[in-house]
């Protein structure tokens, strides 16, 4: 197996150019536009809205501004799939189309998936969603067939800030790492990484470099798996059963007056 | 989005609908038949076996409407068998800590014992004139291995649908353990409903059928409990249901629980009309919960 791979995405070098949108679009042949209508969001410069099944990269807009707009800041962020080491999508996946590949990476394989979506709820991230034209579900598959190719992902390779990094996960760390020491050091001390360490979901093989609470890039702050409900949720179900099979035999068996009819059941 | 109840507000919705809310529907009464036939057979009198036969015919019609239903959900419906075995290699698939996995398995399996029960249920009438499958009914041994192990499916069946709902990371589903148990309960007042409201119509009045109403009245009244011990048991993320799901809920628990309560007390006697008026709300009372839970989350 090759060392894993993935992505380092240092918000506070991002520019909003979505050239990585493109090139994501433009590599995997995802369509520009939905069904050849336009529309415009209304919401700061994102048209884009959200990751989906045709949208594989997604930069958002994040406006801080006062009323008076004296002061503030934007805050941009090129989203993608996680790549969780412990991937809750491919935890639930009942076809076993969600794999996880040589590079550590979670890819769908298109051919295999029937559409059921389950995936989809179960991503804590928001990540997946059903491609329309193929009817399965999709999301970054951190280019597979490039890397299979010894080629570096299309997003960061168009990444025209370094942004979006791709790399060995372990060299990323570092490097990341020392951005955030930097950072400190020049008095921006809000800097920290979001799915670095292998607290959440076992590690985040795509990870960022984030200045403000996780929920203001639209991220969950403490990311589960769906797993967590399965042991409680049976033993619950299994007491309804108990439950519901105590009262119904005791009932079967038991005999009144109102069993043949004339009185009140 | 800042100041959300819980982590789970960062997922998508799958999307599931009307084809699932009816699954969900016809899976719970396809369970709850099946064990009520079951417990009928091994338990009732020889005048109840009727009842027993109108739960296996229930069962099965219950399971043969299932499988298309959520066949005709899926993005890719010809790949529906890809749910039970891998199309790379032709093993069987299965994920048991899965439950959309497991469940796709216990509704194959289940469906063969709803198909034998019935089977021997047109076989007990004469309809079909095959002696044999008589004895995959009790009593005989063979009769009340087939029926236990198919019981203990049909409750599978039933509940695994909740906890499918909780092995996410959807608002209000992933946020309550209780949903498998909301639904076993549900299945169970759901199926005793129908099968008294087609018995009062057929104008049975075997003993069987006067244990089917107590144990829907505890059946319903249980549900109610649990589905108190959910709404408690969410939390913060109670007000994703302050909406007019919310309000529906409370039309669900008025109409589908109460009511049905009040009236079931009031009925003096098999066949009577408040009976058959209480079933019937009580088989609307368990469509539209299942309607709520799920359209609530898919719209957080």
């Amino acid at each position: 197996m090759a060392e894993p791979m993935g992505f380092y995405t240092d918000t506070t070098v991002c520019i909003g150019c979505k050239a990585c949108e493109v090139a994501c679009k433009e590599w995997n042949q995802l369509p520009s536009t939905n069904g050849g209508v336009s529309t415009l969001s209304g919401d700061s410069y994102d048209n884009t809205r959200r990751l989906d099944g045709t949208h594989w990269r997604h930069v958002k807009f994040i406006e801080q501004f006062p009323e008076d707009r004296k002061d503030g800041r934007w805050l941009l962020m090129s989203d993608v799939c996680k790549h969780c080491v412990q991937a809750a999508c491919l935890e639930v996946c009942p076809t076993g189309a969600i794999i996880r590949t040589e590079f550590d990476t979670v890819v769908i394989q298109s051919d295999v998936c029937n559409g059921c979506r389950d995936c989809i709820a179960a991503c804590p991230f928001g990540v997946i969603e059903t491609n329309p034209v193929s009817g399965t579900a999709q999301k970054c598959t951190l280019c597979y067939d490039r890397l299979q190719s010894g080629m570096e992902p299309a997003c960061s390779k168009a990444c025209p800030t370094q942004s979006i990094q791709f790399g060995t996960i372990r060299e990323l760390h570092e490097r990341a790492q020392k951005r955030v020491d930097q950072l400190h050091q020049v008095g921006e001390k809000r800097a920290y990484l979001y799915g670095a360490d292998d607290k959440m979901l076992g590690g985040l093989n795509s990870f960022y470099l984030l200045v403000d609470e996780p929920e203001v890039y639209g991220l969950p702050p403490d990311p589960k798996l769906p797993s967590r409900n399965v042991i409680p949720g049976a033993l619950f179900s299994v007491l309804g059963a108990l439950l519901l099979g105590a009262i119904s035999i005791f009932n079967f068996r038991t005999r009144t007056a109102g069993d043949h009819g004339e009185a009140r059941p | 989005m800042n100041a959300v109840p819980s982590s789970t507000y960062f997922s998508a919705p799958p999307d599931w609908g009307w084809f699932i809310v009816s699954y969900f529907f016809f899976g719970g009464l396809a369970g709850g038949c099946y064990l009520f036939a079951g417990l009928i057979d091994l338990y009732g009198h020889a005048e109840d076996r009727p009842l027993a036969r109108l739960g296996y015919y229930i069962a099965f019609s219950s399971v043969a409407v299932s499988g298309p239903l959520l066949t005709l959900d899926l993005g890719q419906p010809l790949r529906f068998w890809h749910m039970l075995i891998e199309s790379n290699t032709y093993r069987p698939m299965l994920k048991p800590w899965s439950p959309m996995s497991s469940g796709s398995w216990a509704l194959l399996a289940f469906g063969a014992f709803t198909f034998l029960g019935c089977l021997g249920a047109l076989a007990e009438t004469g309809l079909l004139a095959w002696p044999v499958a008589r004895r995959v009914r009790p009593p005989g041994l063979p009769g009340v291995v087939i029926v236990s192990i198919g019981a203990l499916l049909g409750l599978y069946v039933a509940g695994y649908t909740g906890v499918l709902l909780a092995v996410t990371n959807r608002p209000i589903w992933s946020d309550t353990p209780l949903l498998g148990m909301l639904f076993v309960v549900s299945a169970a007042s759901v199926s005793a409903a129908l099968m008294i409201l087609l018995a009062n119509r057929f104008k049975w009045t075997m003993p069987g059928l006067s244990a089917l109403h107590r144990i829907d009245t505890w059946a319903v009244g249980l549900e109610l409990v649990v589905l108190i011990a959910v709404m408690i048991s969410l939390g913060p993320v109670f007000r994703a249901l302050l909406n007019a799901w919310g309000v529906l809920l409370l039309v669900v628990v008025v109409v589908g629980m109460l009511i049905p309560l009040t009236l079931y007390r009031r009925a003096q006697s098999l066949g009577d009309r408040n009976a058959s008026i209480a079933a019937a709300l009580v088989l609307l009372g368990g469509f539209v919960l299942r309607l709520v839970i799920v359209f609530a989350a898919e719209g957080t």
